[in-house]
């Protein structure tokens, strides 16, 4: 397969890897805040695209949100404890990732849960390594959280640390999110992609045509899983904290669903498009309730919630009313419009 | 670590039993909503907490437990039936996992509203019963109500499924819900009645629950999940079923939290679910499908 780049593909890519100059041009005075929100829109969106490589298939997955945690989780135990460079702790990480998305996926896809129990079954999965975080407290810092131990002022190779210079970390989340479009592309081009497609709409039709599709459930299931641990591992190596809540749980995998169902599960940029709406509804909010007085005295300490309200109510009526997604919709009136 | 077959021990296992109770009660609503209207409210912990919130107030605000509790499952079963009507209702047609998520969504907004209303402190209703001892074992007096109340609600919604017109054509809706319409039953009548006892369960296992647990606004992932896992054990709308795993799960919580921490416990318990799914993918109790 060769990769052959539209001219508007080209450019896009271009406007993206130059954002940190257009931030020192035009934002220079708070550089470091616009980088921090570009680099945690493009590690979600590389998290996200994971996530909707089994989400496109009808494989949703409340259970994602382990093996992010599992990913930020074993690399920072592995550094902390043993002194083991995330350079082989990452590796480790995602390979024991997609070994539990595996285990759990091979009963799941043999039996043919679905739907309903799916969902139930991933949730589960999330709970217990939620679980075992928060009782391991003596190394995890339960609840509470735990950092990657400094090495030296920061900035290391060995360490692969590199919170401080913001410039290279906007370029490693870059390469990433480059690598889960490609990572999309390549799924988008094989045959397991109208394997998977065929699964999803009718199983039984699927298998009598000669589709493994446990075999294929399974290959899905282990990219997917893996994606996710190395996003998570990511993680923790840039924002140098590590919590249940903020990268392992329920909430995160929620989350996860949220972004995509808003972007659209089914194209490529879909997952991105969802985190820079999830992050922007975010940001702006937390901006527009710091700056305005009046908001600030009406809601109090109670403001920090009002984007979980608001995210919550955008969910409902992004299923109802647009469960293709904000991008997926657009895609859909422009070709519709050519047809025309 | 000290996990020894002597009185504690036996203490652990009758009060894994009383907790039992508790849990039973919280997924019968759950069981009811899915086994008639196939659809899995994942916030079905966020109306119980809904609940909590509206008998704490009720019961602060100077008014006898019993009426603050009975607002209180009026209040939920209010919130059911609308939460059918402007959730559910849209997206009946579309896929199974849609229904889900669109109640995920129901989940993080309930959630959110809480945290602004109450603020994210630990509330107690402040009402202590205090324990009964028996041979060295103590239990708390309020989780023997909770534990009655539960078994007589499970008869109560028994009765009512089978002895009135409306239970009967619940019963019959679950059991096929494409030729029940042709026969003149109205779908949309008895899936929000449905909805409302469903809610109205889970308003009655709120007022247990502010009786035995603080109350904030996350106290629905507390046990939420704990509740998904019941249901799905005892086979997903198999209210029997249900009621029989609540009894399972509790043991393994009551007697891993005795020998080790609380959190492994419950991790021991969701093990033990997810192995049990995959011997027995119809549910513990269910039938051969």
């Amino acid at each position: 397969m060769n990769l052959k780049l539209s001219p508007a593909a080209i450019a896009g890519l271009l406007a993206v890897a130059l954002l940190p100059l257009v931030v020192r041009v035009f934002f220079g005075a708070s550089e470091k805040y616009y980088l921090h929100l570009l680099i945690q829109i493009l590690l979600w969106s590389f998290i996200y695209t994971g996530w909707a490589l089994m989400g496109r298939f009808g494989l949703t997955s409340l259970g994602h949100g382990a093996f992010t945690g599992i990913g930020a989780y074993v690399t920072v135990m592995l550094w902390n404890y043993a002194g083991i460079t995330p350079w082989i702790g990452i590796p480790i990480a995602v390979l024991a990732a997609t070994i539990v998305g595996v285990l759990i996926g091979y009963p799941c896809f043999s039996l043919r849960i679905t739907g309903h129990y799916f969902g139930l079954l991933t949730l589960a999965l999330t709970e217990l390594v939620r679980l075992c975080i928060v009782g391991l407290r003596e190394y995890t810092g339960g609840s509470l959280g735990t950092q990657p131990k400094r090495y030296g002022d920061g900035v290391s190779l060995y360490a692969l640390q590199f919170e401080p210079d913001r410039v290279l970390s906007y370029y490693i989340v870059f390469a990433l999110w480059l690598f889960g479009l490609y990572v999309w592309w390549r799924v988008d081009r094989s045959m397991d992609r109208y394997a998977l497609d065929a699964a999803s709409q009718d199983e039984d039709a699927a298998s009598s045509v000669g589709i493994n599709v446990t075999k294929e459930k399974l290959k899905i299931t282990a990219l997917s899983s893996g994606m996710c641990a190395l996003g998570g591992a990511i993680f923790a190596q840039y924002q140098m904290y590590i919590g249940p809540d903020t990268i392992a749980g329920l909430g995160t995998s929620l989350n996860m669903v949220f972004a995509v169902v808003s972007g659209g599960v089914w194209v490529m940029l879909g997952p991105t498009v969802g985190a820079v709406f999830t992050q922007i509804l975010s940001e702006g909010l937390r901006v527009a309730i710091q700056s305005s007085a009046t908001l600030k005295s009406m809601l109090g300490s109670a403001a920090l919630a009002l984007d979980g309200a608001i995210y919550g109510l955008l969910l409902i009526l992004f299923i109802i009313y647009m469960p293709k997604g904000i991008l997926g919709t657009i895609l859909e009136k422009r070709a519709r419009r050519r047809a025309r | 670590m000290d996990c020894q077959l002597d009185i504690f021990f036996l203490e652990a296992l009758l009060n894994g039993l009383l907790l039992a109770g508790l849990l039973a009660l919280l997924a019968l609503g759950l069981n009811l909503v899915f086994g008639v209207i196939d659809v899995v409210w994942i916030c079905y912990a966020e109306l119980v907490m809904v609940g909590m919130y509206g008998i704490h107030f009720s019961y602060k605000a100077g008014m006898p437990f019993l009426l603050a509790a009975a607002i209180g499952i009026a209040l939920v079963a209010l919130a059911g039936a609308l939460l059918h009507i402007l959730v559910i209702r849209p997206v009946l047609d579309s896929e199974p996992i849609n229904q889900l998520l669109v109640t995920g969504g129901v989940l993080i907004f309930l959630q959110a509203v809480a945290t602004m209303a109450f603020g994210i402190e630990f509330r107690n209703i402040g009402i202590s019963m205090g324990s009964v001892s028996v041979a060295d074992m103590s239990f708390s007096r309020s989780r023997i109500i909770s534990f009655v109340v539960a078994l007589v609600s499970m008869l109560g919604l028994w009765l009512f499924l089978r002895r009135t017109y409306i239970g009967t054509a619940i019963r019959a809706i679950a059991q096929d819900r494409q030729i029940m319409p042709l026969m003149g039953v109205d779908s949309r009548k008895v899936y929000v009645v449905t909805s409302a006892i469903g809610g109205g369960l889970a308003g009655l296992a709120a007022t247990l629950m502010v009786l035995n647990y603080d109350i904030y606004p996350q106290i629905g992932l507390q046990f939420g999940p704990l509740v998904f896992m019941i249901c799905v054990l005892g086979g997903l709308g198999n209210m029997i079923g249900g009621f029989l795993a609540a009894f399972v799960i509790s043991q393994f919580i009551a007697v891993g939290s005795s020998c080790f921490h609380t959190e492994w416990g419950y991790a021991v318990a969701f093990l033990f679910f997810m192995i049990a799914i995959f011997v027995r993918p119809q549910g513990l109790f269910g039938g051969k499908s």
